[in-house]
């Protein structure tokens, strides 16, 4: 029999189903792979007695025939979800012993599904980073080496760094991610492995840490585009909790999945072609226009003249929104506590030693944006920017019915590599954060190796609540592509 | 734009609440004025009678009846705090 842990989500509840392998071996052979692979960092918390528990309880609903649709299925949590009774840390100093009292409305709806928790997944601090380098409790490593340098450790990616590489080295059948600006995205496109962001108001915020609000979704990496429907269908849906969930039951996205993407109008759009990508980037780019042509779709170039200035209107309303959510962090509600002489010493000692150096140089632009006297010129501008790319996208979907772009301007890298210069840094998002700011759903498929031996990816972005599209492209580019690679562990 | 100065440092990091050691503080400064310059690009796009972008698909926040819909449970809640006594938060002296 294959190794339980290379089988997909999708292969492992059919084999659940026909018993040839109980969820508590299943969920066994998963603890067992995460120890021997501790060394990825990829989980800041492994809950293995609650997983066995759980996987246990999986076993007796399969008996009297109650299977649901993740029954008995190990997953990973990236740890920015509250879990209740599960510390909850957003890789932060700030809440190293933080136990929520309550769950969030995605993991419930996983867990209601009957999924198997594994444990918390890591990430940058807060979701803040770009490599997984931000995490207090250190990177998370990438599954994945460079041929030249198999010695050198590269990042998965971020800010779902520890989803991306758990999913890909096989440590869970897929993870939950968070993308604010790419968060999902650019790490499935580091690991060789699938991750989509919905339609901004798709997936519940409620219980999920927040960073940018107006731009945070949730939504899975997993192995595989059909395996990454399934738990889009799981984590969708409407919640009164969240003032902006979108008010609709989503549709089964796996049910409703197909290849078949004949008469499909595909858009390129030209300002994505950037001075000094990877030539082997673009060079899958078009591999993937061609695949689209010959299923049938037809494919245009477009327009989205504003694309240049997504990424510097980002880096002004994430810190804006950042800043004002993490005031609530202030050493007395929750998290960490620093003493000082009085409640002023006592919220800046706190802030000061529990936030990392990205969190806070975030904090501090945002506060800076939103601080009398620079508010028009900085984040009424910025938000004036998003309304112009929001028409970008409006006007290209009057022709199209998606859009295919990179998802990364290049393979992953080493973690030393571009640290010290946050500008360099927030270039990885350059194709990821426009569909942030325009709410568009947006998926990476991983597509190939590159002459390194690393994985590169394809995005697609649909139209506003079009995930099924997305999703419809992203199969025809897996099955041309057909990517079967597997990293080193 | 102008330059962000030393002195604006230190009233962020005020208005933030946060200490910045002083070896942090030169820091902060030339990281925050590399990516403020670098914002710098917007000015160039002409946002003449453009309207902000606040929300993008819900045009109007949803409305319940207003009545209480949860709560009861404050033992709970202030479980999770480090510094909590009989169902209260507690803070550093505040009123002298």
């Amino acid at each position: 029999m294959t190794e339980l842990t290379e089988l997909t989500a999708l292969q492992q509840r059919k084999g659940l189903d026909e018993k040839k392998f109980s969820a508590v071996e299943l969920c066994d052979a998963h603890l067992q792979r995460m120890e021997k692979f501790r060394s990825l960092n990829a989980y800041i918390t492994e809950t293995p007695e609650l997983a066995r528990e759980r996987a246990a309880n999986a076993d007796r609903e399969l008996a009297k025939g109650n299977g649901k649709a993740l029954t008995g299925i190990p997953i990973g949590i990236k740890d920015l979800f509250c879990t209740e009774g599960v510390r909850t840390t957003a890789a932060s100093k700030m809440l190293q012993n933080f136990i929520p009292p309550y769950e969030s409305f995605i993991t419930q709806k996983l867990f209601d599904a009957g999924a198997v928790s594994l444990g918390k997944l890591n990430l940058d601090e807060f979701a803040m980073g770009s490599t997984n380098g931000t995490s207090f409790f250190g990177r998370a490593v990438s599954p994945w080496r460079k041929k030249s340098n198999p010695a050198e450790e590269l990042t998965p990616g971020g800010s779902s760094g520890g989803s991306a590489a758990a999913v890909s080295a096989r440590l869970c059948a897929f993870a939950t991610g968070t993308d604010t600006g790419g968060s999902i995205r650019q790490p499935a496109a580091f690991t060789g492995t699938f991750g989509i962001k919905p339609t901004y108001g798709r997936c519940s915020r409620r219980g999920v840490v927040a960073f940018a609000s107006s731009l945070d979704q949730a939504g899975p990496i997993a192995r595989t585009v059909r395996d990454g429907a399934l738990a889009l269908s799981v984590m969708s849906g409407y919640d009164a909790g969240d003032s902006t969930s979108y008010p609709s039951a989503a549709p089964d996205f796996l049910k409703n999945l197909t290849e078949n993407v004949k008469g499909l109008r595909i858009g390129i759009p030209k300002e994505y072609r950037l001075d000094g990508m990877e030539q082997e980037i673009v060079k899958a780019w078009e591999d993937g226009v061609e695949i689209l042509r010959s299923a049938g779709a037809s494919v245009t170039e477009i327009s989205l003249p504003h694309t240049e200035y997504a990424l510097p209107a980002y880096y002004i309303i994430a810190p804006a929104e950042a800043s004002s959510n993490l005031a609530r962090y202030d050493g007395v509600k929750y998290g960490l506590r620093v003493e000082g002489a009085d409640i002023h010493e006592m919220y800046e000692n706190t802030r000061g030693e529990g936030f990392g150096d990205e969190v806070k140089r975030r904090i501090f632009i945002g506060t800076f944006v939103l601080s009398s006297g620079y508010y028009d010129a900085y984040y009424t501008k910025a938000q004036k920017v998003k309304t112009l790319i929001n028409q970008d996208f409006k006007q290209a979907f009057e022709k199209v019915d998606a859009i295919l772009t990179p998802s990364t301007p290049g393979a992953s890298f080493g973690f030393d590599e571009k640290d010290n210069d946050p500008i360099k840094m927030y270039l990885n998002d350059v194709f990821t954060v426009t569909a942030n700011l325009a709410g568009l759903p947006s998926a990476s498929v991983p597509v190939r190796l590159n002459a390194e031996g690393l994985p590169l990816g394809l995005q697609v972005i649909g139209k506003p609540f079009d995930e099924q599209t997305t999703l419809n492209v992203c199969a025809a580019l897996e099955s041309g592509f057909a990517f079967r690679a597997s990293p080193f562990v | 734009m102008s330059e962000i100065t030393e002195a604006t440092v230190r009233k962020i990091a005020r208005l933030s609440r946060i200490k910045l050691k002083e070896a942090e503080i030169p820091v902060m400064q030339e990281k925050l004025n590399k990516v403020m310059s670098w914002t710098e690009k917007l000015s160039k796009v002409n946002t003449e009678n453009v309207e902000t972008c606040d929300t993008v698909f819900i045009a109007q926040a949803p409305l319940r009846e207003d009545a209480v819909t949860d709560g009861g449970y404050a033992e709970k809640i202030v479980s999770s705090s480090p510094f909590a006594a009989d169902h209260f938060f507690t803070v550093p002296k505040v009123i002298e």
